[in-house]
């Protein structure tokens, strides 16, 4: 995956050329448009968007200004394979293939502790020049996992598509940010920190597969070892837990994370 | 004066807005033949920082139909593309009613909302 592409950028076009669109030819075109991954502007003057998609009139298309650009009928038997073509004649990101699911910091909130980069196993934060957190690898953060955002005392990490305040960005009330104190205080009681109850967990159900010889038996108890150990780590999504790495490389990892947090909090030279 | 440009977000990629007020948003916008920025994915175009963004941030007052005015916020701040506080006014689709959202977008006036400092004092502030 990468996320270096642009989206696809289209203009509703309904100037000279081209045949008023209906209300509702033109709802359920943006509708398609939009499952498309595209970013639409519907507007008098389409500006400097290239691909105009209209009603055409004769063959205007081919004439004048919109000669100048990649013209699209609205037909709907031709609009989504002319999208589609058009994306990758320009290169444009491809469309549905990641559910934009990743933290967005609240830097209102952010005391540049390091907790979050220091939490996370998968490479999802850095530290930019002035050795400031940042979210760096958007697409290595697990779909659905807010488990970051849980170990955050500020309430400062949000995940726009989660259900519930204040993690969704609703208002940050006292008593939440309470709470969130009071989790991190929780997953401290339980053993230090939560990679070592992972460890642990992972550690046991592996002891015990390897005595195993029903392959599917093993896969249900180590899901049911997984599930128990999600209603312990607030809502981390079972399959999460699942495509948690071996415990050596947990280690790994979470060493390495460490080292990170503990560089950009060392007092600078 | 001219009416401030519209950005409207269908988040298509998860089932945040509640499906009959992000369509009913976008056939009245659609019908009223007034001039808008539709989006696929907000959260996409952020963490693509996607040119549009800074694109509309820098583009003078600005009204935006998508989620809660924070999430929106730094969505913006993550790409680059910091919104102008004084000029930007966000309706949250995952909490208003048809008629009240697509009123306060065709509205000429802007009331500016997004948070500007934060509403619970974080403890870098508090000690
Ligand atoms: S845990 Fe929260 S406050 Fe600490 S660096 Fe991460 S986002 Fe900022
Ligand atoms: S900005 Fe809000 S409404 Fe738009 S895609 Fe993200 S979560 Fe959905």
């Amino acid at each position: 995956m990468s996320l270096t592409e642009s989206t696809l950028r289209v203009a509703l076009y309904e100037g000279p050329g081209t045949r008023a669109l209906s209300q509702e030819t033109r709802f359920e075109t943006l509708k398609q448009l939009l499952s498309q991954g595209c970013s639409v502007r519907r507007a008098a003057d389409p500006g400097d968007v290239s691909v105009w998609i209209g009603d055409w009139a004769g063959d205007f298309e081919e004439q004048g200004e919109a000669a100048a650009h990649t013209c699209i009928s609205v037909a709907p038997e031709h609009l989504p394979e002319a999208v589609e073509a058009s994306r990758k004649s320009v290169a444009a990101a491809p469309a549905g293939q990641w559910k934009p699911w990743f933290p967005v910091i609240d830097y209102d909130r952010c005391t540049n502790c390091m907790q979050c980069l220091s939490f996370c196993l998968f490479g999802v934060y850095g530290v930019d020049g002035d050795r400031k957190l940042q979210v760096q690898n958007q697409d290595n953060c697990k779909t659905n996992c807010p488990a970051c955002s849980r170990v955050c005392p500020e309430a400062a990490i949000l995940f726009p598509k989660y259900k519930a305040g204040p993690i969704n960005g609703d208002v940050v009330s006292d008593a939440d940010l309470q709470r969130e104190k009071m989790k991190v205080d929780i997953s401290a009681l339980l053993g230090g920190d939560v990679y070592s109850l992972l460890r642990e967990r992972t550690a046991k159900a592996q002891s015990r597969f390897s005595k195993e010889r029903d392959a599917d038996k093993a896969l249900a108890e180590r899901q049911k070892c997984l599930t128990k150990l999600a209603a312990l780590s607030a809502d981390i999504p079972p399959e999460v837990l699942a495509s948690l790495p071996s415990p050596d490389e947990i280690a790994r990892r979470a060493a390495e994370a460490a080292a990170k947090a503990q560089a950009a909090l060392a007092p600078k030279d | 004066m001219a009416h401030p440009r519209i950005l409207y977000c269908h988040c298509q990629y998860a089932q945040v807005l509640p499906k009959e007020v992000k369509e009913e948003v976008l056939k009245k916008l659609c019908a009223s033949g007034v001039d808008f920025e539709a989006v696929a994915d907000l959260c996409e175009l952020s963490a693509r920082r996607d040119p549009l963004l800074k694109e509309l941030s820098e583009g003078g007052p600005l009204k935006i139909a998508a989620c809660f005015p924070r999430a929106v916020k730094w969505l913006f701040a993550a790409a680059g593309a910091p919104l102008d506080a004084s000029n930007t006014q966000v309706t949250n689709l995952r909490v208003e009613h048809v008629e009240p959202a697509f009123a306060a977008l065709l509205d000429p006036s802007l009331s500016p909302n997004l948070p500007a400092v934060a509403t619970t004092t974080p403890s870098h502030v508090a000690h």
